[in-house]
C-alpha cells in the first residue's frame, strides 16, 4: 500500500510535468489548428541554456533565462515561419514544425556533446520521508509548481480578456476577426505561453531523479510524452490536457513499477490507443454541439 | 457614412464576385442590399469587414471609405476599431461558449471600458433575454436567439455602422418581424445600419434606402419605398401581382429577360 502511495504522489509529480507540456500542444492547436512537433526542440531550448548560464547566473536566474528563451524560441518559430506560410494548410504547417524540430534538437545535441549532462540538482535530491512514503523532492516541487501553474493557465483562460479572445478564435476564426480581435497576436501570444511552459517543464525532466534522462534526445523523448497526452485527453481541451499530463504521468509509475520499466514507455501509448478507440475525441475532445 | 466606390472583387484567380460597384450609405437611415443568390451581398460586407481574406477574397478595383477614411486594405480588427461591425451570414455565434463570453468577446473590440459597460446595458436593455441566458452554452439558443446574441455580440464594440448579413434566415416569420423591430432601434439610437437580404419584403420594410445588387453589379438603387413601389422590384424580390408561384416565375423569368435590353433607370439616395 506504501510503495502504491508512494508511486502515486511520484506519478502526480510527473504527471504535472506532461501536463504543462500538454498543455502547450493544445493551446497552440486551438489558435492555429496546428499541432506543434517542435514542442521537443523548445524544451531542449530552455534547457540548454540553464545548463550554460547556470555557473555565471546561478540556477535561478539562469532557470528564469530558460524560461524567457523557450518561449521566445517559440514566439520567432510562428514570426518567422508560420506566420509567412498562411497559405499553407495545417498539415504542411505540421510538417514544418518537424523540420524545425530536427534542425533545433541536433543542434543543441551538437553543442552539449557526448556527456548528456543534467542541468543540475537544484532540488536536492534528498527524500523526503511521510510516515512510511518515501517521495522523491523533484516530483514533490513538480506537482506544486505545475498546479500553481496549472490553476492560474486555466483561470486566465478562462476569466482573462485573452483567455476569451483564444477561445474565441479556436472556434470560429471569421467571427472572432469580426470582434475585433487581432488573429496574428492571439497565435503569437500561444506560441509564446507553450515556450515558456515547456521552459518551466524542462526545469524538471533533465534532472537525475526525474527520469534519468541528460540533455539530449532523452530529454527530448520524453517531452513528446506530452503527446499522447494531449491527445488522450482531446486535442482541444485544456481540460483535457491536464488529465491527460496525469494519467499518462501515473501510467508510466505504475506500469513501470509493476510491470516493467522498458514497459512504461509503452503502456503510455497503449493507454492513448484505447481511449481513442473508445473515445475518437479524447477523453474531453469537443464533439459538435448543436440543438436539435 | 460608408462610401463604396468602384469596388471589384474577386475571389482565387477567376471568379469575379463584385464589378465596379458603388454604393453610398448615409448617415441617417437604414440601407438594405438586396438580391438573390451570389449577387455579391455577402462579398460586399467581407470587403467593408475586412474579412474576404479569410475566403480568399481580394480587392481588385475601388475604394471603400467610412467618414472619408479609407478601411479597404486594413485589418478586420482595425475595421471593428474604426466602428464598422458585422454580423456574418448564419450568425456563427461561439457555440460553445457562454453566452456571457460571446459578448465579452464582442466587447474586446470596444474603444474604451466605459464604451463596453454602457454597450453591455444597451444590449441587455434591446435583448433581455441575453441576460436571463448569460450562464447558457450560445449553441443551446433557439435560432432567433442565437440572432440576438449575434446582434447583441456586435454591438458590445458600441459600432457606428453595423453591417447585418441575412438577419432574417432560418427564422419564423414572428421572429423576423421582431428582428425588423430591433433593426428599427438599433439605428433609432444612432447606429447606422447596412441589411443585406434576400427577404426583400422585410428588408424594404425596414430599409431608408435600398441597392439591388444582380451578378456582382448595381442594377437598381434608391429610396426603399420607391424601390418596394417599382415593378422590377415586385416581380423579382417581392412576388408581386402573380396569382401563382407558376405565374411569379414566369413574371420573373420575362422581368429578366427585360432588363437584359435596356438600360436601367436609378435613383441616387
Amino acid at each position: 500500500m506504501n510503495t502504491f502511495l508512494q508511486l502515486l504522489v511520484n506519478g502526480l509529480g510527473k504527471g504535472a510535468v506532461y501536463a504543462l507540456l500538454a498543455l502547450g500542444f493544445v493551446v497552440i492547436y486551438k489558435a492555429t489548428e496546428v499541432i506543434n512537433f517542435a514542442h521537443g526542440s523548445l524544451v531542449l531550448v530552455g534547457g540548454f541554456l540553464v545548463y550554460e548560464l547556470k555557473d555565471t547566473l546561478g540556477w535561478v536566474g539562469a532557470a528564469v533565462v530558460g524560461i524567457v528563451a523557450a518561449a521566445l524560441a517559440g514566439l520567432l518559430i510562428e514570426r518567422v515561419l508560420l506566420a509567412n506560410a498562411r497559405a499553407a494548410d495545417h498539415n504542411s504547417l505540421a510538417l514544418l514544425t518537424i523540420g524545425v524540430d530536427v534542425i533545433i534538437t541536433e543542434e543543441v545535441v551538437r553543442r552539449v556533446g557526448a556527456d548528456i549532462p543534467f542541468i543540475g540538482d537544484p532540488y536536492d535530491a534528498q527524500p523526503i520521508q511521510l510516515g512510511a512514503i518515501t517521495i522523491f523532492r523533484t516530483q514533490a516541487i513538480a506537482l506544486v509548481v505545475g498546479a500553481v501553474l496549472i490553476t492560474a493557465f486555466l483561470l486566465a483562460f478562462r476569466y482573462s480578456s485573452w483567455g476569451v479572445a483564444m477561445r474565441a478564435q479556436a472556434e470560429n476564426r471569421e467571427a472572432a476577426a469580426l470582434m475585433g480581435i487581432r488573429s496574428s497576436r492571439v497565435t503569437a501570444t500561444a506560441w509564446l505561453v507553450a515556450g515558456a511552459l515547456a521552459g518551466v517543464a524542462v526545469l524538471f525532466i533533465a534532472t537525475q531523479d526525474f527520469s534519468g534522462a541528460g540533455l539530449g534526445r532523452g530529454t527530448h523523448a520524453i517531452a513528446l510524452v506530452a503527446f499522447p497526452a494531449a491527445i488522450l485527453g482531446g486535442l482541444d481541451s485544456t481540460a483535457g490536457a491536464v488529465v491527460g499530463g496525469i494519467v499518462v504521468g501515473l501510467t508510466e509509475a505504475l506500469s513501470a513499477q509493476y510491470i516493467s520499466f522498458e514497459f512504461s514507455k509503452s503502456a503510455v501509448f497503449l493507454v492513448m490507443l484505447v481511449v481513442l478507440v473508445v473515445r475518437p475525441s479524447g477523453l474531453f475532445g469537443t464533439k459538435e454541439l448543436s440543438r436539435v | 457614412m460608408l462610401s463604396v466606390r468602384g469596388l471589384s472583387v474577386r475571389y482565387g484567380r477567376s471568379v469575379r464576385a463584385l464589378d465596379g460597384v458603388d454604393v453610398e450609405v448615409p448617415a441617417d437611415g437604414v440601407l438594405a442590399v438586396l438580391g438573390g443568390n451570389g449577387a455579391g451581398k455577402s462579398t460586399l460586407l467581407r470587403a467593408v469587414s475586412g474579412t474576404l481574406k479569410l475566403h480568399r477574397g481580394t480587392i481588385t478595383a475601388g475604394e471603400i471609405r467610412v467618414d472619408g477614411e479609407r478601411i479597404d486594405r486594413l485589418d478586420p480588427a482595425v475595421v471593428v476599431r474604426r466602428g464598422v461591425v458585422a454580423v456574418p451570414e448564419g450568425r456563427q455565434v461561439f457555440a460553445r461558449m457562454t453566452v456571457e463570453d460571446n459578448l465579452r468577446a464582442g466587447g474586446l473590440g470596444a474603444r474604451s471600458a466605459a464604451d463596453r459597460a454602457a454597450a453591455r446595458q444597451r444590449v441587455h436593455d434591446l435583448f433581455p433575454v441575453l441576460a436571463e441566458r448569460a450562464g447558457q452554452r450560445a449553441g443551446l439558443l433557439s435560432g432567433g436567439e442565437q440572432q440576438m446574441l449575434a446582434i447583441g455580440r456586435a454591438l458590445m464594440s458600441a459600432p457606428r455602422l453595423l453591417l447585418l448579413d441575412e438577419p432574417s434566415l432560418g427564422l419564423a416569420p414572428q421572429m423576423v418581424g421582431r428582428i425588423a423591430t430591433i433593426i428599427r432601434e438599433i439605428h433609432a439610437q444612432g447606429t447606422v445600419v447596412v441589411l443585406v437580404e434576400q427577404n426583400a419584403t422585410m428588408a424594404l420594410r425596414v430599409a431608408d434606402h435600398a441597392a439591388v445588387l444582380e451578378v456582382g453589379r448595381v442594377a437598381l438603387s434608391g429610396p426603399a419605398d420607391e424601390l418596394a413601389a417599382s415593378d422590377d422590384v415586385q416581380r423579382l424580390y417581392l412576388g408581386g401581382h402573380a396569382e401563382s408561384q407558376a405565374q411569379a416565375e414566369s413574371e420573373a423569368a420575362q422581368a429578366q429577360a427585360h432588363r437584359r435590353t435596356r438600360t436601367l433607370s436609378r435613383w441616387v439616395g
